[in-house]
């Protein structure tokens, strides 16, 4: 499989990224040498094997469900590049 | 008095009445504005808060209390450890005037300690990276030639904890960011066990492969500074809930009968025959000492490289989508839409190598791609892990190179991406399979420290930390000062 310049605006598309007309031929060319490294993976049987998302065992890790502080939200809207009341707030992009 | 010697040592001078927590913090500030011009090793330096800290200390020793086992040592964060109020940047232009509402796990407990943090320290933007090049802001220096790397992505904690800026370090390591650079700088770097140290307040990568570790002078320190850090947190579901041993008295110098293996496949992998062949001393070291030497064979070893550069970029990937320039971090202005708003405060937050991951990691995730990258690289994933399993059946610990390298020229691998991924070769695997690992220094080849990689069983920290400190008692002579440093060695002895 080989990434063309159309595969990088594809997912440049579906990451929110987007990347300068000369940049295009570089970065597809990176991600073939990346997935030519990958592509070694084919030659190692894992028919015996099942995914590995973890080295945890996939359990859910349950706790009581007790009331505690919490964030105080002016706290995290100081992180905000602006904030609109109890909300971060972004420019307006629909008419009223 | 002198801020490089070892915590215990400083701890007992303060004790003694020797010299006191704000003298000692003043002293490391001294250092690092004597050194820091070459170096580069913080990305935020936090003296008002440090001073404080320290004196909080002095106070309450003059008042009788009782003191925290780190009380007035200075210490860094990796800058991807989340700071209540203290700038905390990731090295990348999307956070670089973030300041976090809450405090990561790991540095809650340093403080409540009594932790004395001078400042936050240079990486590769978001942790992705071998040589702290990646950073949005600057490269970091190698304190024994500052124009190479040191390694990476915790090149700033190694440095400064290398060059003597500070006593100890926090760094992250995904894919081998707390070993390399600590092998590459001379010092000593562990590894803790996936779920070991709590992730909370660790900015995400790969959240299945990150942990947070110590980067410290010797295997005591990096002990000393894991008891506190270890331990079941109820903000990390996944951090583990077992019982934390005393790690200071497993330091027992004895190594006798401990068994362990050397995975062949581990000499090949591009590494180096002069790093190779003082690796090779090192385990002979251990040999003398008592331990059960073998050859063995991690056959699956081989791949591993290729499975984490499927996993790591698919995680960081989903990890990133977050830094769309809304709730927080960098935001462009002028555009049209709330697409454009995200796609061009990510075009212009997020560096070069950031996007080259989220671009791999999209890919591979995307439909018509995911079985073939995604399932075939945890399956196989599955098969590292099992060869580890298999031979720390047999073996306690496993013995390796750390990197295949000594610290390359700055600039020297940025052409050359395949060559620059190389660097974790024998990192790697063991984040795949969530093991506990430790990189001691084992000497020197064309004056560039060299580090041994010991790999240990789940949760077997106590194990790997005993036979590093064997080693490193018996190997005084690794234990040397930067040029850069020299001048400034009085107290660096343990």
């Amino acid at each position: 499989m080989t990434v063309s310049r159309d595969d990088v605006l594809r997912v440049a598309a579906l990451a929110r990224l987007r990347f300068e007309e000369e940049d295009l031929e570089r970065l597809a060319a990176d991600m073939n040498a990346i997935l030519g490294l990958v592509d070694q993976l084919d030659r190692v049987d894992t028919a015996a094997a099942a995914p590995m998302a973890s080295v945890l065992p996939l359990v859910n890790a349950f706790r009581e469900d007790e009331p505690a502080a919490t964030l105080d939200p002016d706290d995290w809207l100081r992180a905000a590049p602006w904030r609109e009341g109890p909300f971060p707030g972004v420019p307006r992009f629909v008419e009223e | 008095m002198s801020s490089l010697g070892s915590i215990d040592r400083l701890a007992a001078g303060m004790a003694a009445g020797e010299f006191t927590a704000v003298e000692l913090a003043r002293e490391a500030l001294d250092r690092i504005a004597t050194l820091d011009g070459r170096l580069n090793s913080f990305v935020t330096l936090t003296p008002e808060r440090a001073l404080a800290q320290a004196e909080a200390v002095d106070n309450a020793r003059t008042r009788g209390e009782t003191l925290g086992p780190l009380a007035g040592i200075p210490m860094a964060l990796k800058d991807n450890l989340c700071t209540r109020g203290i700038l905390t940047t990731c090295s990348s232009r999307a956070l670089k005037n973030h300041v976090p509402p809450y405090d990561a796990t790991a540095w809650c407990r340093l403080e409540a300690a009594g932790a004395v943090l001078l400042g936050k320290t240079n990486l590769d933007e978001f942790a992705m990276g071998s040589s702290t090049e990646n950073s949005a802001f600057f490269p970091t220096g190698n304190p024994w030639d500052p124009g190479r790397v040191p390694g990476g992505s915790s090149g700033g904690s190694a440095a400064a904890v290398a060059s003597g800026e500070v006593v100890y370090a926090l760094g992250s390591d995904t894919g081998g960011s707390i070993r390399q650079p600590a092998a590459l700088t001379g010092v000593v770097g562990l590894k803790p066990t996936y779920g070991r140290v709590s992730r909370y307040g660790l900015v995400a990568f790969a959240s299945s492969l990150d942990q947070v570790g110590p980067l410290a002078r010797t295997v005591a320190d990096c002990a000393r500074v894991l008891q506190v850090i270890a331990g079941h947190d109820p903000l990390d579901s996944t951090s583990l809930p077992a019982a934390v041993p005393d790690y200071v008295p497993s330091l027992t110098g004895d190594v006798r009968g401990l068994k362990i293996g050397v995975p062949t496949e581990y000499f090949g992998m591009g590494v180096d025959p002069e790093v190779a062949s003082l690796v090779r001393a090192g385990i002979e070291v251990l040999a003398g000492l008592g331990a059960e030497v073998a050859e063995c064979s991690l056959p699956t070893t081989a791949h591993a490289l290729a499975a984490y550069y499927v996993l790591a970029p698919a995680e960081a990937s989903s990890n990133l989508a977050r830094y769309d320039g809304v709730s927080y971090g960098h935001r462009a202005t002028g555009g049209r839409d709330l697409e454009e708003l995200y796609t061009r405060s990510r075009q212009e937050g997020l560096g070069a190598e950031v996007k080259r991951r989220i671009m791999l990691g999209t890919y591979v995730l995307s439909r018509g791609y995911y079985d073939a990258y995604y399932l075939k690289a945890q399956r196989v994933r599955a098969l590292v892990s099992a060869d580890f399993e298999q031979a720390l059946g047999r073996f306690d610990l496993l013995a390796s190179p750390t990197s295949p390298e000594v610290a390359f020229a700055r600039g020297e691998r940025a052409g050359d991406l395949l060559r620059m991924y190389m660097a974790d070769a024998c990192t790697i695997p063991v984040n795949l399979a969530g093991l506990p690992a430790i990189s001691v220094p084992c000497g020197f080849s064309r004056g560039l420290p060299v580090g041994l990689q010991l790999i240990g069983r789940q949760l077997a920290e106590a194990t790997l930390l005993r036979a590093a400190h064997a080693y490193e008692a018996a190997t005084p002579q690794w234990r040397r000062v930067p040029p850069l440093a020299a001048g400034q060695e009085r107290g660096w002895e343990t």
